[in-house]
C-alpha cells in the first residue's frame, strides 16, 4: 500500500485565546495520508482533533491560530499558499463534512442550490451538470426520492438524510482528500450505520482519502485504514486499524478501550409497589399524536431506562410525568395516588418529588448564577433552608458530586467543563430531596471518560439516597451499564419491556433487535457483517 | 398566516381610531364656542351645535366620522371651511414624495454600508462607517438641517426654501426637495446600517458560514449569498420602522424647509385647534405606520423559508 503521500503535516501547532491569553491547543503533531486512505482521528473532547482535522485545510477558527509545522498538501504548503489559493482548494479538492448537518446547511437555500455552489463557483462544471451530478450522488448516497430531495430546503429534511445530503455535497468536486468531522455522532444508532455504511461506501467507490474524526472507536474501526488516538493536543499512538483494535500500547488507549466496562450490580426483583406509575398515557402537541397508550412503572431505588430513537416519545413521557404536558387520557399514580396532570394543580411538594436533570447542562445552567444560587435556590424554594443551613446544605451538595466547595461554591456556570456542568445539574435535582430523579440523555454530550464518571456518581447517588431514576437515552452501551428495567419505545408506543436481562436476551420485538444490533462493536468487520446478514434477511 | 396578519392591522387601526376620536372629545373647550368666539350668542351656538352634528351622543358622531373616512370624506376644516380631503390630498403627495426620495437615498446606502462593515469589520472602514453613522444620528434634526442650509444654501447650490407647487416637473422637483431629503437621509441612515452590520455580524460565527468558508467561498459572496438572506427579517423591519418615521415624523424638517407637506398641515392645526384636520393626519399617519408594518411582516415571512415552505 504505499501509494502516494496526498497530505503530510509535520510538528503542526496551534494555539487557542482564551480571553486575553493564547494557549497551545495543539502540540506538535505530526500526520500522514496517502492517496484513497482514510485515517481515523480519535480522542475526547478538546484533545484537539477537529483543529487538527481543519489545518488539513489550513483553516484556523476564529480564536485560533496556526504557529508553527507544516501541511503538505499535494506539494503546496498551505501555510505559505496565499489566501486566494488556499480558497481554490477549499470544497474543490478537500472538502469537510461537517457534525450537524441541520446547522451546516444554510436555511435560506435549497439543497441542490448549495450543492451546485462549489462546482459551479470553482469552475469544475456548468450548474446543469452539477445539478445532475447531484441526483446520481444523492442516488449513490441511498437517499430516498433522489430526484425530488435537492428541492428541498434544509428544515425539510430529517438529520440522516442531511448528514448524507452534506456527504454528497462535500463529493461534488470529486476531491482528493475529505475530512469528516464526527459526521454520526448526533445521529440515532439506527440511523447512525446508515449515514457510516453511504459514507464508507462512497469514499471506496471514488477512492478518496479521508480524515474521520470521532470519539467512537467503534464507529471509526469500521471506516478507517489507521488510527490515530490524540489527547490534549499531542499524539498518543498510531496504527493500522486492527492492529491498534488488538494491541493497543499506550495506557490510555486501554482506557478509552475499557470505558464500558463500568456496570451497576445487579438488584433484586422490586418488593414494594411501585412509586410512579404512568397509566395509559397518550399526548399529543396540538393535533399531533406523540404518545399512544403509554405505561411503565418506576421503582425506588431502580433505574427504568427508556430507549428508542428521536421522535419515539421518550422526552414526551418525561413532560407528561413533570407535568409539563398534561396528556389527552390516562394518568400519573405517585405513591399510589393520582398526581393533578397539569403543573398547575399540583403542589409544592409534589413537586419536588420529581426533579430533572437535562441533555445540554450548558443550556440548562443560569449562566448568570453562581453555583451557589444555582444549587441554593430549590434547598430554599422546597425546603425553606435559610442562611447558614441553606450554606452547609450547599456544602454538603458539592461535596456529594465531588467538587471541592471551597473552590466551586462561588464559580459561575461559564468557568466548568462539560462533564462538572452536568455534576451541577445532579447537585441542582438532588437539592429538592426527590425521590425520582427523570435524567434524559444527561450523558449524551460527554465524552465517554467523563461519562462514566457521571454513571458511577449517579449510581452512588442512588445507592445512598435508595433514588429512583427515569434514564432516558438512545445509547444502549448506557442501559447495560445502569438499567434495571428496560422500556422500548417506537413511535410513540410501548414496543416492549421488561428487566434488563430479559430484554437484553433474545428473542427479541423486531425492533429492540434493530436498535441492538445497530450499537457498533469493536470490530473493524462488524458493520460488513451486519449489513450482510440484513440484505440477506430481507431477500 | 398572511391573512390573519393583515386582518390583525385592520382591527388595530380601528382601536387607532377609537383612541384618536376618543382623545380629541377629551380636549377641553366647545367647538362652537372656538369657531364663533366673541360673537357668540346663545342662539347662533345653538345652531351652530345643531349644524356640526355636535348634539349627538358621542358613538353617533364617531360612527359618522369613521365612515365618512372610510370613503375619503373627512369633513371639512373648521378653520376655513374647506374639505379636508382636498387639503390634505396634495400635502399628503408631498409627504409621500418626499419620504420615498430620502428612502431612495437612504436605503441602498444603509445597506452597502453596512454589508461593507460587516465584511470588513473592525478595519478603518467600519470605524470609520460607525462614527459617521453616530454622529449623523447624534445630532438633532433641525441642527444637521440648518449646518446643511449654512453649507450647501447658502453657497447657492440648493434652495433653502422648497416652492413646489402641482405644476412643478419631476426634475425640479427633486432639485428643490434635495435638502430635506439629504437631512432625512442622514438622520435615518445610522440606524438601518448599524442593524444590517449587526443582523450579518451575528449570523457569522454560524455553522453554514464556516462551511460556505470551507467550500472556499470568497468573503464578499459569504456575506450576500450566505448570511444576507438568513439576516434579512430585522434588516426590513427597521427598514419599515425608518420609513414609517420618514412619513409621519418629518414635522421638524418641514417646517425647517418651508415644506407643503402633512406635518405642517398638522401642526398648523394644532394651533387653529382645527380638530377635524388633526384627526384626519393622525389617521393617516396611524394607517402608515400600522401599513408599513404589515409589510415588514409578510415580507420577512416570504423571505423565510421555513415559515413559507412547512414539513
Amino acid at each position: 500500500m504505499a501509494r502516494e503521500v496526498l497530505l503530510k503535516i509535520e510538528g503542526l501547532r496551534i494555539e487557542g485565546r482564551a480571553g486575553d491569553a493564547w494557549t497551545e491547543i495543539v502540540k506538535g503533531i505530526d500526520l500522514t495520508l496517502h492517496k484513497g486512505e482514510v485515517l481515523g482521528l480519535i480522542g475526547e473532547s478538546g484533545a484537539g482533533k477537529s483543529t487538527v482535522g481543519l489545518a488539513a485545510m489550513g483553516f484556523a477558527r476564529d480564536g485560533c491560530r496556526i504557529t508553527g509545522g507544516s501541511i503538505l498538501f499535494d506539494g503546496i504548503d498551505l501555510r505559505q499558499a496565499p489566501e486566494a489559493e488556499r480558497r481554490a482548494l477549499r470544497g474543490k479538492r478537500i472538502a469537510y463534512v461537517a457534525q450537524s448537518a441541520a446547522a451546516s446547511f444554510n436555511p435560506s437555500h435549497k439543497l441542490i442550490d448549495q450543492y451546485c455552489e462549489a462546482p459551479v463557483i470553482h469552475g469544475v462544471m456548468p450548474r446543469d451538470e452539477a445539478a445532475h451530478d447531484a441526483i446520481d450522488l444523492y442516488r449513490r448516497m441511498q437517499l430516498p426520492d433522489p430526484e425530488g430531495i435537492g428541492f428541498r430546503y434544509p428544515h425539510q429534511v430529517s438529520g440522516g438524510q442531511l448528514q448524507r445530503a452534506m456527504t454528497a455535497m462535500a463529493m461534488a468536486c470529486r476531491p482528493d482528500l475529505i475530512i469528516f468531522d464526527e459526521p454520526t455522532t448526533a445521529l440515532d444508532v439506527t440511523t447512525q450505520i446508515e449515514v457510516l455504511a453511504a459514507i464508507r461506501d462512497i469514499v471506496r467507490q471514488f477512492d478518496t482519502a479521508a480524515i474521520y474524526i470521532t470519539h467512537d472507536l467503534a464507529v471509526v474501526a469500521q471506516a478507517a485504514d489507521r488510527i490515530k488516538v490524540l489527547l490534549r493536543g499531542d499524539e498518543v499512538e498510531e496504527a493500522p486499524t486492527r492492529q491498534m483494535l488488538e494491541a493497543p500500547r499506550e495506557d490510555y488507549t486501554k482506557s478509552l478501550w475499557a470505558v464500558r466496562s463500568f456496570a451497576r450490580p445487579e438488584q433484586p426483583a422490586p418488593q414494594a409497589a411501585p412509586i410512579l406509575s404512568v397509566q395509559n398515557v397518550s399526548a399529543a402537541y396540538g393535533k399531533v399524536p406523540v404518545l399512544d397508550d403509554v405505561s411503565f412503572d418506576i421503582h425506588a431505588g431502580r433505574t427504568i431506562a427508556v430507549v428508542g430513537e428521536s421522535g419515539s416519545g421518550k422526552s414526551t413521557a418525561a413532560r407528561v410525568i413533570t407535568g409539563l404536558l398534561p396528556p389527552k387520557s390516562g394518568g400519573v399514580l405517585f405513591e399510589g395516588k393520582p398526581l393533578p396532570l397539569a403543573l398547575k394543580g399540583r403542589t409544592r411538594d409534589q413537586l419536588r418529588q420529581v426533579q430533572m436533570i437535562y441533555q445540554m447542562a450548558d443550556t440548562a445552567l443560569n449562566p448568570k448564577l453562581r453555583l451557589r444560587e444555582l444549587i441554593g435556590r430549590p434547598a430554599q424554594m422546597y425546603l425553606g433552608l435559610q442562611g447558614k443551613a441553606l450554606e452547609t446544605r450547599i456544602r454538603d451538595l458539592l461535596d456529594l458530586i465531588e467538587l471541592d466547595p471551597d473552590t466551586y461554591i462561588d464559580r459561575l456556570p461559564g468557568e466548568l467543563s462539560g462533564g462538572q456542568k452536568q455534576r451541577i445539574g445532579i447537585a441542582r435535582a438532588l437539592a429538592a430531596e426527590p425521590k425520582i430523579i427523570i435524567c434524559d440523555e444527561v450523558t449524551s454530550a460527554l465524552d465517554q471518560i467523563v461519562q462514566e464518571g457521571i454513571l458511577k456518581l449517579l449510581t452512588r447517588l442512588q445507592d445512598e439516597f435508595g433514588l429512583a431514576y427515569m434514564f432516558i437515552t438512545h445509547d444502549l452501551a448506557t442501559v447495560r451499564a445502569i438499567a434495571d428495567d428496560v422500556v422500548v419505545m417506537q413511535r410513540g408506543r410501548v414496543v416492549e419491556q421488561g428487566p434488563k436481562a430479559e430484554m437484553f436476551a433474545p428473542p427479541h420485538a423486531p425492533y429492540t433487535e434493530l436498535l441492538l444490533s445497530s450499537v457498533p462493536e469493536m470490530d473493524p468487520d462488524w458493520l460488513t457483517r451486519l449489513l450482510e446478514s440484513r440484505a440477506s434477511a430481507s431477500v | 398566516m398572511i391573512a390573519t396578519r393583515i386582518a390583525l392591522g385592520i382591527g388595530l387601526l380601528f382601536i387607532v381610531s377609537v383612541v384618536i376620536f376618543g382623545a380629541t372629545e377629551l380636549l377641553p373647550g366647545d367647538l362652537a364656542n372656538e369657531l364663533l368666539g366673541q360673537s357668540a350668542t346663545p342662539e347662533t351656538l345653538a345652531a351652530l351645535r345643531e349644524q356640526l352634528g355636535l348634539n349627538d351622543p358621542a358613538p353617533v358622531r364617531y360612527w359618522n366620522w369613521l365612515t365618512g373616512a372610510l370613503t375619503g370624506d373627512f369633513g371639512v376644516s373648521m378653520a376655513n371651511g374647506r374639505p379636508i380631503a382636498d387639503l390634505i390630498g396634495a400635502r399628503l403627495g408631498n409627504t409621500v414624495f418626499l419620504a420615498l426620495y430620502a428612502a431612495a437615498l437612504s436605503v441602498p446606502i444603509s445597506l452597502i454600508l453596512g454589508v461593507l462593515a460587516a465584511l470588513w469589520r473592525n478595519s478603518i472602514f467600519d470605524r470609520a462607517a460607525n462614527a459617521g453613522a453616530l454622529t449623523a444620528i447624534s445630532f438633532p434634526e433641525f441642527f444637521v438641517a440648518y449646518i446643511l442650509v449654512l453649507w450647501l444654501a447658502q453657497t447657492g447650490l440648493f434652495p433653502s426654501m422648497v416652492r413646489i407647487n402641482p405644476t412643478t416637473t419631476f426634475g425640479d422637483r427633486l432639485y428643490m426637495t434635495f435638502l430635506p431629503a439629504l437631512t432625512l437621509m442622514l438622520v435615518v441612515t445610522a440606524h438601518m446600517m448599524r442593524m444590517t452590520r449587526a443582523a450579518i455580524i451575528n449570523l457569522m460565527a454560524s455553522p453554514y458560514i464556516e462551511m460556505a468558508r470551507l467550500k472556499g467561498m470568497s468573503p464578499l459572496r459569504i456575506v450576500l449569498r450566505h448570511a444576507l438572506p438568513n439576516a434579512l427579517a430585522p434588516i426590513i423591519n427597521v427598514i419599515a420602522l425608518n420609513l414609517a418615521y420618514l412619513i409621519t415624523g418629518v414635522v421638524v424638517v418641514e417646517v425647517v424647509f418651508v415644506y407643503p407637506g402633512l406635518g405642517q398641515l398638522m401642526v398648523d392645526a394644532v394651533s387653529n385647534r382645527d380638530i377635524a384636520v388633526v384627526q384626519a393626519v393622525a389617521l393617516i399617519f396611524a394607517a402608515a405606520y400600522v401599513a408599513l408594518n404589515l409589510l415588514a411582516d409578510v415580507l420577512s415571512t416570504i423571505t423565510n423559508p421555513r415559515l413559507m415552505h412547512r414539513r
